[in-house]
């Protein structure tokens, strides 16, 4: 069969495999943190290992390469799917590919060093930003140039979001990288004070909003239809949910900023905004969810839908919390404590997270046109993967909120009712139970590899035809 | 400058409720159903004129 007949799998089943390599990855370097946090001794002493340099290195893996991985992954597979064409350039496809790997090796490499730009999420140096702009730049040609040559008139909307998350990730990664290099492997920001900090929180807010909201969001508007066997809840709904997302998102930053030096009016937007998207995240939330109305016992025995709707459900979740941690009232409690991270991780392990594995254990053995080896321990992984969820989420919750409480405590004479060293003793606990959580997540992830591991062992790379024609 | 931000708003706003109606009016009913059904076109050529059997029935 010619390469026109066929769909590009190949850089799919690259981005699939790698998605699961650098889950693990970044995951373990979680674990290892979160160790660090409750054992401060497991440093060793070694600059490299320390934990300042080490949390950068797991938000970028787990946000970018894994996270980043699945997006290219899922994002090539839907748009010739939907589109009835193959990609639309194998060489530059097959550049982002590769492109992109190095980045990830870059940024493994630097972070520990102690390279980095210091902007949260955006850590890196300004030569593997220029790699990044150049890799992101292919990508959108290779997945606008696949919409243009479409064979299906109507773009579905699992490309729109995909679509607007290419696009709003190209200008939110130029901008805020603007900087000026003084040397190799440091520069400065263009921006400066609380520009500086407000072009951050853009970008930031925005990498929430478009990376793992929209991206992700167009995952679960193809794989929980295919999965479940039947379309979307609602086609009209999805669309209102993109443009409102796109309308709202971008306005939400300053809620990182509350009682900063940002204007009070710019906290009081941002707040404002916050709280609005809360309609359009439960939209798309019921959206997704009532999919399977009429179809709920499939929940019962598929443990791929499992993972896909509880991933929704997660989604609503940290997307009610967050409206509400934007509050400003709320946020003067939970700003600096762990509820953020308890929030952060409810977002990235279950919403993320799950919808990524969800999509994997779908698409791998489909690349290989295999069937999954084990169901069981699918069923497994998701059991493990979310007792560790609410191990971690709870832990930082009670954790969070007790620090907020101790440090805002106050003795009739005004004086601190607690010291520092007094909230961070309360916290030893909730930090041993979240390295717990972190590490049952991980082992989930492992027994995801073994499973996907022994699907596809021994298989030939598989070329799926391309429907016939429509007249 | 404000006024012209609150302008701009206010279009945006509109722009946004005018694609509201758009889509929910009755005559694209039809057209965002079969939309729907996009994903599930792939082993199948599509055939025109005829509607196909909706799997589900959103009203």
């Amino acid at each position: 069969m010619s390469s026109e007949n066929t769909y590009n799998y190949r850089v799919v089943r690259q981005f699939s495999i790698m998605t699961v390599v650098w889950g693990i990855v970044g995951m373990l370097v979680g674990v290892v943190i979160a160790a660090q946090m409750a054992w401060p001794q497991l440093n060793f002493d070694i600059a490299w290992l320390s934990f300042g340099r080490l949390r950068p290195l797991h938000t970028n893996a787990v946000i970018f390469a894994f996270g980043g991985s699945a997006l290219f992954a899922t994002s090539y597979y839907v748009v010739q799917r939907t589109c009835h064409v193959r990609l639309f350039s194998d060489g530059l496809a097959a550049f982002t590919f590769w492109g992109w790997q190095a980045v990830i090796v870059l940024a493994a490499i630097t972070l520990p060093l102690g390279i980095t730009s210091s902007k949260e999420y955006a850590e890196l140096e300004w030569p593997i930003d220029l790699l990044i702009t150049v890799v992101w730049v292919a990508y959108a040609v290779v997945f606008f140039g696949t919409l243009m040559q479409r064979r299906i008139k109507h773009i579905y909307v699992a490309n729109w979001f995909y679509a607007g998350f290419i696009i709003t990730i190209a200008v939110l990664h130029v901008v805020n990288s603007a900087a000026i290099p003084v040397s190799l492997w440091k520069s400065y920001s263009v921006y400066a004070g609380v520009q500086d900090a407000m072009i951050q929180w853009w970008y930031g807010h925005n990498a929430v909003g478009f990376f793992l909201t929209a991206g992700f969001l167009a995952i679960m508007y193809y794989f929980i239809p295919k999965q479940a066997a039947r379309p979307v809840y609602s086609y009209r709904l999805s669309v209102v949910h993109f443009w409102a997302l796109v309308f709202t998102y971008i306005w939400a930053g300053p809620h990182h900023l509350h009682y900063t030096a940002l204007p009070d009016w710019a906290q009081s937007l941002g707040m404002v905004f916050s709280l609005i998207l809360l309609a359009p995240s439960w939209g798309g939330m019921i959206n997704g969810i009532m999919t399977l109305s009429g179809a709920w016992e499939k929940l019962r025995s598929d443990p791929i839908l499992k993972f896909l709707i509880v991933s929704v459900s997660f989604y609503g979740m940290s997307t009610f919390e967050g409206p509400m941690m934007s509050i400003k009232t709320v946020n003067a409690l939970s700003h600096y404590t762990d509820w953020t991270i308890g929030h952060v991780h409810s977002g990235a392990l279950g919403w993320v997270g799950f919808i990524s594995i969800g999509a994997m254990y779908y698409l791998i053995p489909r690349l290989f046109n295999r069937e999954l080896y084990s169901v069981k321990l699918a069923e497994m992984h998701f059991w493990i993967a979310t007792i560790g969820i609410v191990l971690y989420i709870t832990s930082m919750w009670i954790s969070g909120v007790m620090q907020g409480l101790m440090w805002r405590a106050v003795n009739t004479d005004g004086t601190l009712t607690y010291s520092f060293v007094e909230s961070v003793q309360a916290m030893h606990p909730y930090y041993i139970i979240r390295f717990l959580g972190g590490a049952l997540y991980l082992a989930g992830m492992l027994i995801m590899a073994y499973n996907l591991y022994r699907t596809v062992v021994g298989a030939k790379p598989y070329e799926a035809a391309i429907p016939a024609a429509a007249h | 400058m404000g006024v012209f931000h609150g302008i701009w708003t206010l279009l945006l706003l509109l722009v946004f409720l005018g694609i509201v109606v758009w889509v929910w009016s009755s005559r694209r009913k039809k057209h965002f159903e079969e939309a729907g059904r996009i994903p599930f076109q792939e082993e199948h050529p599509v055939s025109t004129g005829e509607d196909h059997k909706a799997e589900k029935n959103d009203g």
